[in-house]
């Protein structure tokens, strides 16, 4: 030890100074280990780009472009990485970030742009291509073989040729770097019964085993609790004291501000900053990454109060995985009124909606309906109070994509007496009725016993919207209802949801399009952390205001 | 070069746009058929037998003499019955493998009727018999429909395994306190009383009060699908079990539905068997030789249409009985070979409703 820093490198550029002896210890005084794993020792595979020197560029990315049909997804993006800096990609849903990381990994090729690593012009062609340039990913979906210890996976991430190591060695080497990293995890562990933290420890394992010089995560803390994304954040720091580049993806401004020396901030397939931390702020980045332009609402008008709908209070609920999705959430909606839920996706508003409309059970708290306890109701009990409900997932959830366009207007009110007679369903009724839905709603179909799966996507959201708006219900729920849609059927289901809520309904809208929710809300609930951290009336609510709430930030 | 490359065209596999018309439909279900007859006819020529000769007699003793119909009648009427309910099952995607052991859970329902019973008019006792069978068959395939909706449990591990429950005990009544005093020390429970026997068509074994309500019953299915609330939750439940939730239909009380149609149908097929055609419970392979597999052939036939399922059920029997009468040239594995073929090719080329094969001679750029 003594003299040099560990792996030979000056803390980097805009890193905390360490003393070496810090580092030392950190490294947990193994430093000649440390040595032998990442320098001559790493396993396999070809690296291209010599060990980085600090400071150096790593990653230059100009020009991005890729486009998805319909979407531009990239548009001219630039990008450059140094060695030994934390760099986070900023932005909201469907900003690109996703996009941009993936043809960096070699996912997905770009349309148009140049690569270049270590000032060499790459080609990166696929995910191989990237792990032998050096380049590691860590996705926001795992993709790990759930009933293979954790050395299996490890063993199968390594590059080719040297696959068959003895299994002791793998061990091993996992045991080493979990000690130089901080990331405890057992080799032996069976991957299923991992929880997602440790479950990314396997993919960060993976990509430096492999000899990652550059490290990339997708939304790493997303799944993670407040101590493994401390764990998480002091191993980033110091792969990046050691030369690494790590790149990240988040939407959490607190995160930006206290993990990354260097942000980027992206917005609808563009770059709107590029700077420093320590040179900006919190409300500089909320800015940058929601935009301040300002949508009009084109609504305007005064609720009653005074006439509840929906009243939810205390609510909390489990997400799928036993985690607390939705906490202490209290809320009402009068009639007529229109309220937005806005948050970055996964902040507890599907759990929310699937409660409110009786397909997941409550933790605790309560929910109500025109004063109808409704609490753990089951869904037709729920709609035949006259909640209806627009789902996120349209194709797997909203429809039957096999049965007729007839049948599927009656999906969710079959059993009403107005289509059935005892045991049998009223077939010329439902036939009436989805002509009458047809003409109504514009659905383009050859005819109503056509297939829904013939149907564009345009159209099947109509037929929802049809089955789901007509009728007088007393409350719509609607989870993302214009996502995916062209310009032209956007505008349609927003003028139907306006329309029905000038009509008496109340509207509960769960959108990641903020434009949509300025333009259509009465008021605007923001969700974070599936806790209610503001509701905002339209009149002084703003963009950046909204954009603060969604990033954390506590009003 | 440019010859050669036009010679050999250009394959390409690609997502049909339109789903097949109902007949292309059914010009793929006789042209799998036909696939499956000729891998049958190398087959036939592997173990020495002219194929030609074998299909000349495979016909000439089934669908081309009044003795080949009369058997085929006899055979249809289990496979109608039991393949109208599977037809129902496999809708739902409630993969049902048990109709074999649902059949034999009927017949020893039957039987202990018939043998508790004996002066009790025929008028009362047949409709009895059938009734039992109905719920046993029935009961049996609730096991594993509770399981998957409760328990996500396989349904095709259970309903496989619970046949050899069935055939295990049917074995054990029949050796042991089923066992006739009047046979001999021969496995067979007693005879069943006259009354207890459904009639027959003269001259056969056609037990046509079955044969009338396998077809009742494949129609009245039909009609079921097509009109009630019921049927309309299972088809939802079938294709896309998260819009069932949607739309607020319970996934077990669906499952549940099924299970007594399909698992009940079987149950009076295994009926007619004991009622019919033996006059008493014995050994399973003989109660049954295999309808309840055969069933699930005779569904998918059918494209899981029941009523339909009358059509494939007398072709299926068809074979059977063409097959009975080569035995006297090939072994009988033989035959169940053959069948197997007809179902893979059946099942191999479903892939063709989905996806379409293109065959250009244009030059590669």
């Amino acid at each position: 030890m003594g003299k040099s820093y560990i792996g030979g490198y000056k803390p980097a550029i805009g890193v905390e100074n360490i003393s070496r002896d810090t580092l030392a210890a950190r490294a947990g005084g193994r430093a000649v280990e440390f040595l032998r794993i990442l320098g001559g020792e790493r396993p396999g595979g070809a690296v291209s780009f010599q060990q980085p020197v600090p400071g150096e560029e790593i990653l230059g990315a100009s020009g991005i472009r890729k486009e998805f049909p319909g979407v531009v997804a990239n548009d001219g993006v630039d990008l450059k990485v140094r060695a030994g800096e934390i760099h986070a990609l900023l932005g909201e849903n469907g900003a690109g970030k996703t996009t941009l990381v993936k043809i960096l990994y070699g996912v997905y090729r770009p349309d148009g742009g140049d690569i270049t690593l270590g000032g060499e012009r790459v080609e990166i062609n696929s995910p191989r291509d990237a792990r032998d340039l050096g380049i590691g990913m860590v996705h926001q979906h795992f993709m790990l073989s759930e009933p293979n210890s954790v050395a299996e996976n490890i063993a199968l991430g390594l590059p080719a040729g040297r696959v068959l190591f003895p299994e002791e060695e793998v061990k091993g080497r996992i045991r080493d770097f979990s000690k130089v990293y901080g990331l405890k995890l057992d080799p032996d562990a069976k991957v299923w019964q991992l929880s997602a933290g440790e479950k990314q420890k396997i993919e960060i394992l993976k990509a430096l085993l492999a000899g990652a010089r550059m490290l990339i995560l997708d939304e790493p803390t997303a799944v993670l609790t407040p101590l493994e994304t401390e764990e998480l954040f002091s191993a980033l720091r110091l792969m990046a004291e050691e030369g690494k580049a790590v790149i990240f993806i988040t939407h959490k401004l607190d995160e930006v501000l206290n993990l990354a020396h260097q942000v980027t901030v992206l917005r609808k397939g563009r770059i709107v900053g590029n700077v420093k931390t320590s040179e900006t702020d919190r409300r500089k980045l909320a800015n940058m990454m929601v935009g301040v332009d300002l949508f009009p609402s084109k609504r305007s008008r005064s609720i009653e109060q005074g006439n509840t709908v929906l009243e939810v209070t205390g609510l909390c609920v489990k997400g799928d995985r036993g985690n607390r999705a939705c906490s202490g959430i209290s809320f009402k909606i009068q009639a007529g009124e229109i309220l937005g839920l806005a948050g970055v996706a996964g902040n507890g508003q599907r759990e929310l909606v699937e409660v409110l409309t009786g397909l997941r059970e409550t933790e605790s708290g309560g929910i109500s309906v025109l004063g109808r306890d409704v609490t753990n109701s089951g869904p037709r009990e729920i709609a035949n109070l006259g909640v209806s409900y627009i789902p996120e997932d349209r194709l797997s959830i909203g429809i039957v994509p096999e049965m007729t366009v007839s049948e599927n207007l009656v999906l969710r009110k079959f059993w009403q007496e107005e289509f059935s007679e005892g045991l049998l369903l009223d077939e010329e009724r439902v036939r009436d009725y989805s002509r009458e839905m047809i003409e109504e709603f514009d659905i383009v179909t050859p005819g109503p016993d056509t297939p829904v799966r013939k149907l564009s996507g345009g159209n099947i959201q109509r037929l929802i919207l049809a089955r789901e708006t007509s009728g007088g219900p007393r409350l719509i729920i609607a989870s993302h209802p214009t996502s995916g849609l062209d310009v032209k059927a956007a505008n349609d289901i927003r003028k139907r949801l306006a329309q029905a809520a000038d009509e008496g309904s109340s509207v509960l809208l769960d959108s990641e399009d903020l434009e949509e929710i300025f333009e259509l809300s009465d008021r605007i609930a923001v969700i974070v952390n599936g806790e209610f951290v503001g509701v905002l009336a339209r009149a002084e609510a703003n963009l950046e205001k909204v954009g603060l709430l969604m990033g954390g930030a506590v009003e | 070069m440019t010859g050669l490359r036009q010679a050999i065209p250009r394959i390409t596999v690609r997502r049909r746009k339109q789903p097949l018309t109902s007949r292309e439909s059914l010009t793929l279900i006789l042209a799998s058929v036909a696939a499956g007859i000729f891998l049958g006819g190398l087959l036939f020529s592997l173990a020495g037998v002219n194929p030609l000769y074998a299909y000349g007699k495979i016909l000439q003793g089934s669908f081309g003499s009044i003795q080949g119909w009369k058997e085929i009648l006899r055979k249809a009427i289990p496979l109608i019955m039991a393949g109208a309910g599977l037809a129902i099952a496999f809708r739902a995607v409630f993969w049902n493998i048990g109709a074999e052991g649902q059949m034999l859970a009927g017949a020893t329902g039957a039987t202990w009727v018939a043998l508790n019973f004996t002066t009790a008019p025929g008028y009362i006792l047949i409709p009895a018999m059938f009734a039992v069978g109905f719920v046993m068959g029935a009961a049996l395939c609730i096991i594993p429909a509770l399981l998957k909706s409760k328990f996500s449990v396989n349904e095709v591990i259970i309903t496989l395994m619970l046949n050899y429950v069935a055939l295990q005990i049917v074995t054990f009544l029949i050796d042991g306190p089923w066992k006739g005093e009047t046979q001999h020390g021969y496995p067979y429970t007693d005879p069943f009383v006259q009354g207890a026997r459904i009639p027959r068509i003269p001259g056969t074994f056609i037990h046509y009060p079955t044969l009338i309500i396998a077809v009742l019953a494949s129609i009245g299915l039909f009609y079921f699908m097509k009109r009630t609330k019921a049927g309309y939750e299972i088809k939802v439940t079938g294709s896309s079990p998260k819009a069932a939730r949607y739309a607020g239909i319970s996934y077990a009380r669906t499952l549940v539905m099924v299970a007594i149609i399909s698992g009940g149908l079987a149950g009076m097929a295994g009926v007619g068997e004991v009622a019919g055609i033996h006059g008493k419970l014995l050994y399973p392979e003989y109660v049954s030789a295999g309808y309840g597999f055969t069933a699930i052939i005779v569904a998918w036939l059918a494209r899981l249409h029941p009523a339909g399922v009358i059509a494939s059920g007398i072709f299926m029997s068809g074979i059977l009985v063409g097959g009975d009468a080569m035995r006297i040239r090939v072994p009988l594995s033989s035959v169940n070979i053959f069948t197997g073929l007809i179902l893979l090719m059946l099942v191999s080329t479903e892939i063709f409703r989905t996806y379409e094969i293109k065959f250009s001679r244009e030059d590669v750029p």
